[in-house]
């Protein structure tokens, strides 16, 4: 399985995402420049956290235009695991592959915490090894969490499973229903606001994030036995 | 040449946590009669264009592309011819 992990001008979470693949899936991940422009050879691409072009205009909206966009969108198309974090959420949903948009927080401060998020749906390559309903710990960084999407999208997201994961009790940042996490119908592109790749370790406060990497393992060695 | 001046702002109906914000601030100071405020972004664009028909097409297009999240925003702009 081949895993690379992309890098935007402004990436900050990127090497975190590195070590997260190598530590928990046993992998080697390459990072990839914005600028390329072919990333068929990989299996799992993940958009790691940060401020891609500095958050100008709005958090994503440059990077969408971005070389590598055009690359991930055929990938997404083609069923390639795509996962982005953070940073990575914003320009999915600001490249359409995702459907709502983001605003800031409701009480317009950054939040810096480990939150509680209930695992909604495990029927994906992301969730597979994580049980329905579980409280998982999972930490988060931004100012711009405010997922938000029209009626008639979030219920078609709810008719479709497609909320993989809620925030649990306390709501963080003003999310429409809650939503941490979702993803696209056909189930391989993931967008979240919490970070799991900084929640493989006990050290580092929480463990919760390795089963979403053992997952993918699980899922794609599944897919290619 | 001509000059694009660009706004855009959070739809009516999406809340606007910066606006309340500085909305509670002014009343604090006095300023009873504030009603609401809505924060957005102000841009100003110079397209080496002469035709204002063409350049509302291609601002448009821009606004609907990039400078606005038409989830979240809409975007409302004036043209003004200016010298090179």
């Amino acid at each position: 399985m081949k895993t690379a992990v992309v890098v935007f001008p402004g990436s900050n979470c990127d090497v975190d995402a590195v070590r997260a693949i190598e530590d928990v899936m046993g992998l080697q991940a390459d990072m990839v420049w914005h600028s390329e422009t072919d990333v068929s050879a990989y299996d799992f691409i993940f958009l790691p956290g940060g401020f891609s072009y500095g958050d100008y205009l709005r958090t994503g909206a440059i990077a969408q235009f971005s070389p590598i966009m055009k690359a991930i969108r055929e990938q997404a198309e083609q069923g390639t695991y795509i996962l982005g974090v953070c940073n990575g959420f914003q320009i999915l949903l600001e490249a359409g592959l995702l459907p709502g948009a983001m605003r800031h927080n409701d009480h317009l401060q950054f939040r810096c915490d480990i939150v509680p998020l209930s695992v909604e749906q495990v029927d994906t390559p992301f969730t597979g090894n994580y049980q329905k309903g579980q409280i998982i710990q999972i930490p988060i960084a931004h100012g711009e969490g405010n997922y938000f999407a029209d009626e008639e999208t979030l219920n078609q997201l709810e008719q479709n499973n497609q909320i993989l994961f809620r925030y649990h009790e306390t709501n963080p940042n003003g999310s429409v229903r809650n939503i941490a996490g979702i993803c696209n119908a056909k189930r391989n592109v993931l967008g979240m606001m919490p970070h799991p790749e900084r929640a493989v370790h006990e050290w580092l406060g929480s463990a919760d994030g390795r089963a979403m990497f053992q997952s993918i393992l699980t899922a794609w060695r599944e897919q290619h036995a | 040449m001509i000059l694009a001046k660009v706004y855009v702002t959070l739809k009516e109906s999406v809340l606007d946590p910066q606006g309340t914000a500085v909305q509670r601030a002014l009343q604090q100071h006095g300023y009873d009669e504030v009603q609401d405020v809505r924060i957005g972004k102000y841009m100003e664009v110079r397209l080496n264009l002469a035709d204002k028909q063409a350049a509302t097409e291609r601002i448009t297009a821009m606004c609907e592309e990039l400078l606005a999240n038409l989830v979240i925003e809409s975007y409302r702009f004036e043209l003004f011819e200016v010298n090179a």
